[in-house]
């Protein structure tokens, strides 16, 4: 290609496609969504950090591809790439100006180029556009020219602030329960993000603190066992005394949050087994969530009456159907392997839905109407039974619920069966070669999961108190899929990380909820090709891929100004 | 226990055909109690027939995309069903267009010709670009993770076009020379469906002659029998692939156009149940092999039309074409345990071998 192209065309087409992905996220609608999500209050807002963000992303791969070395040179060459993103921009206005763009997009709309040209008159304002374009990309080149500590330090310090300024109304809301402390951050933070002091500070300590450990060797205390094993255990009691009086600190709207991650948590913990532990990639694991809902919504529910049990004596037969469908899926399949299978669950999870929403099985299962008044689950005897109702009450059985199988999960990945599951996962002929019975291993891995899940779907039903098949959508399998990639296949750690990233955030950022597919799309393709072991690896996993190669230090910079 | 008895047959193989010959007898049962309850006559059998039959063609174009594919890259495109969507999702502006222009109904097949145009052109884009993006980086990664950005990037698609143009319903201009049917005697040919079928078989037959015929074509299918020996040939692998991608993506746009003449709705999640069942097709006609994907998808058509009402009906069971999605993936379940070859499957071996 090099060779193909001088330099300039090369940085005319970085800019170009920095143009077209900033015209496609805003004719999606991304960059008018978070137009008033302030980074920074009143000064920069994501909305501009999605338009500027990729045009300098792109002049950085254009100076990466430059072949002289040159300061001047490698300002021009960005420069180039920031005026050719710019044009592009400038081009969508343009058009639109001309030709309603808005009867096909619906994004294409006089806001969207208000945005870009700074709420400015038209002309002068979409000049400065261009203008921020091409001094964002000589910037870059600038940045890149940095000496590397000073580099790691800014592009830390941005990110931090990036990051911070956009969990800002979060953190003004939990700390406003607590007097003191709401003080003290009042000049930090404004009612929804960063003061220009606020930025500055956590700009100066974030990037102070990269610039003090860059090069540093990584002190590594090597105590004795014993002692770690004290530490370990008092953090675990710390962490666990947090999570006990969790819902009291946050209050009922993060309660709620907290419920749904801790439901995605507990599937995810069982999908990992299958997906993450023995390799067979099930989309259709949101089958047995509904099938654990339903036992529970047909067993318990006084308005199809035909049982009326309560939750708990319910909840058994609810984990051995789910328990027995995983086996009754899995019968079948054990021979297909990878994409084949991937398909046939998915076809099994559409089918689990379509006969729950058919009007054959109405009688029994509510169709469209689902099944409303689901008992709730009781806890303790006689007069000190109490009936677990509100979100923070339920907080407390799924928290119960995710230690239960975290432990399993835990203690199976350890056992003779996780390492026949990891076994299989790496190679099935070798595994089965060496004596590894394939028919039992999966089964018992698709049982397990489907268990989970069935634990999750009990939960679930508990928790709304009445299901309906839209909540038994493709999506949820997705959702779950996706939350363990984030977080690193075969890696329960990664799970919690993944629960926490893909399903808490966009819950507290609204403005993110509306894109979430989008992004756990956008996520999937980027953790495959960027880093396929997830946030969080396994503990294996990272050794074998250190093994082959450890990054450049230049990478880490790069991803930081990416993603400021 | 089993073994000591034969070798070769173990528990789960028993449990397995149990559960299909049960299957079976329902399905035979279902049939002789609705053909004896004579609630049908023959006519509309003809008309749930010929309905499948359209059906079927559209399912084969798209099914063509996952059957190139699968010869060449052995991998399942999963957002194959996006590439599908998008072609009528944004054709549905310009039909809008041409509706109110009034030139639709004066010109109905130049009219229909650009839809088919510019659905094929935006198919053929997306394809090329979800293989660059997510496909090309990861042609040596094991066999898991090109499955996962696949899913990644069909979910990346629907909600990207979503964004653009809304998450509701458009609705396609009716085009009155296609309107009504034809009587022939007893039985009545509704015309889009003619149309349908005969424009899908006149596009497999030219998709069949590019693959057999073109010198592309031949390319294509070195390249699906062994990449590194085409390369040496002198055949440009990437170029190949690009161009099977932008083939299947042309097939699945013009799929799309005879989808939606069938049902003129376009939103962004239409791709979903058309791109399983193509691949039910693909994977029932033997996947990998284009008459198989041509013959899978008119099976599968069929079944999907006619089965409701002829295997379930006479077993009492109310609406039972809300099932008809169940029946499709119960085929597609019952062919990859029974014969993952497919029905054309084996004749492709043969002649590989």
């Amino acid at each position: 290609m090099q060779n193909k192209y001088t330099d300039w065309k090369q940085a005319l087409r970085s800019g170009l496609l920095g143009g077209i992905i900033v015209v496609v996220l805003s004719l999606i609608g991304i960059v008018a969504a978070f137009e008033n999500t302030y980074v920074v209050n009143q000064l920069v807002s994501f909305g501009e950090i999605l338009i500027l963000g990729p045009v300098a992303a792109l002049s950085l791969s254009a100076i990466r591809k430059a072949t002289s070395r040159q300061a001047g040179f490698l300002i021009l060459t960005a420069a180039i790439s920031g005026l050719a993103s710019g044009l592009v921009i400038l081009a969508l206005a343009g058009v639109g100006q001309v030709i309603n763009l808005r009867a096909m997009f619906l994004n294409a709309s006089e806001e969207l180029y208000a945005i870009y040209a700074y709420k400015q008159a038209l002309v002068p304002g979409l000049l400065l556009r261009l203008l921020a374009c091409i001094v964002i990309g000589a910037l870059t080149a600038g940045f890149t020219l940095l000496p590397d500590r000073i580099k790691s330090a800014l592009g830390q310090g941005l990110l931090y602030v990036v990051f911070i300024g956009l969990m800002g109304r979060l953190l003004t809301m939990m700390l406003s329960n607590w007097g003191f402390v709401a003080v003290l951050f009042k000049w930090i933070f404004t009612a929804n993000s960063l003061s220009l002091v606020g930025a500055i500070v956590v700009f100066l300590l974030t990037g102070g603190l990269a610039y003090w450990r860059h090069g540093r060797p990584k002190v590594k205390r090597s105590l004795e066992p014993r002692k770690q094993k004290v530490i370990r255990w008092s953090m675990l009691g710390g962490v666990g005394l947090i999570l006990i009086f969790l819902p009291n600190i946050l209050g009922l709207w993060f309660s709620e949050i907290l419920d749904n991650v801790g439901l995605f948590i507990l599937m995810g913990l069982g999908l990992n087994i299958v997906v993450g532990f023995a390799g067979l990639l099930d989309l259709g694991y949101v089958a047995f969530y509904a099938i654990g809902a339903y036992t529970i919504g047909v067993l318990t529910s006084p308005e199809l009456g035909f049982f009326n049990w309560t939750f708990w004596q319910a909840f058994p037969v609810a984990l051995l159907m789910a328990f027995f469908a995983g086996v009754l899926l899995g019968l079948p399949i054990l021979k297909m392997r990878g994409d084949y299978l991937a398909i046939v669950t998915l076809g099994f999870g559409e089918i689990i839905r379509i006969l729950v929403l058919s009007d054959w099985l109405k009688p029994w299962l509510g169709g469209t109407q689902g099944i409303q008044r689901i008992q709730r689950p009781v806890i303790g005897f006689g007069g000190y039974a109490r009936t677990l109702e509100s979100q923070q009450e339920l907080y407390y059985l799924i928290l119960v619920g995710i230690v239960i199988v975290a432990f399993i999960a835990i203690r199976l990945r350890d056992s003779r069966l996780g390492r026949t599951w990891m076994a299989l996962r790496e190679d099935e002929d070798v595994a089965v070669a060496m004596g590894i019975n394939h028919v039992t291993t999966k089964l018992t891995a698709f049982a397990m999961g489907a268990l989970f899940s069935g634990i999750g779907g009990t939960l679930f039903a508990a928790k709304i108190g009445s299901i309906y098949p839209s909540s038994f959508q493709f999506l949820v399998s997705i959702n779950i899929l996706s939350l363990i990639i984030v977080g690193g296949m075969g890696s329960i750690p990664g799970v919690f990380v993944g629960a926490l990233a893909l399903i808490g955030l966009p819950e507290l950022l609204r403005e993110f909820a509306e894109y979430r597919y989008l992004f756990y799309g956008a996520a999937l393709v980027a953790m495959m090709l960027i880093k396929p072991e997830g946030l969080w690896p396994e503990a294996r996993h990272r050794i074998e891929l250190h093994e082959e190669e450890t990054p450049p230090p230049e990478e880490e910079a790069a991803t930081a100004t990416e993603n400021a | 226990m089993f073994r000591t008895w034969r070798q070769k047959i173990t528990l789960t193989d028993i449990l397995v055909w149990v559960i299909g010959l049960s299957i079976a007898v329902v399905v035979v049962w279902g049939t002789i109690s609705t053909l004896q309850s004579g609630k049908y006559s023959v006519e509309s059998w003809f008309d749930l027939a010929v309905k499948g039959l359209a059906l079927g063609g559209v399912y084969a174009l798209i099914a063509m995309g996952y059957t190139l594919v699968y010869g060449i890259l052995r991998m399942i495109n999963f957002a194959h069903s996006e590439v599908f969507m998008s072609g009528p999702f944004t054709a549905v502006f310009l039909a809008n267009a041409l509706n109110d222009s009034g030139f639709l109904n004066r010109y109905p097949l130049l009219g229909i010709l650009a839809i088919a145009i510019l659905s094929m052109a935006v198919s053929m884009s997306v394809a090329i670009l979800v293989e660059r993006v997510a496909y090309r980086p990861l042609r040596n990664a094991p066999r898991l993770v090109p499955l996962i950005t696949a899913i990644g990037a069909s979910f990346f698609l629907q909600y990207t076009f979503r964004g653009f143009y809304g998450s509701g319903f458009e609705a396609y201009p009716t085009i009155e020379a296609l309107n009504g049917a034809w009587q022939l005697g007893t039985v009545r040919l509704f015309k889009t469906q003619v149309v349908v079928i005969i424009a899908a078989l006149l596009m497999m037959l030219l998709l069949y002659a590019i693959v057999m015929w073109s010198k592309l074509g031949k390319a294509m299918r070195a390249v699906s029998e062994d990449k590194e020996a085409a390369a040496l040939m002198g055949i440009d692998v990437d170029g190949i692939i690009v161009f099977t991608f932008a083939l299947g993506g042309a097939a699945a746009g013009a799929g799309g156009v005879l989808y939606i003449l069938q049902f003129p709705v376009v939103h962004f999640y239409m791709g979903f149940i058309p791109g399983l069942k193509a691949f039910t097709s693909a994977v029932l006609g033997g996947i990998g092999n284009v008459p198989g994907a041509f013959l899978g998808a008119i099976v599968l058509g069929l079944l999907e039309s006619v089965g409701p009402n002829l295997f379930l009906d006479g077993l009492g069971i109310p609406v039972a074409s809300q099932l008809k999605d169940a029946i499709a993936f119960i085929i597609l379940v019952f062919i990859l345990i029974f014969r993952p070859s497919g029905i054309l499957g084996e004749r492709l071996t043969q002649t590989k071998v």
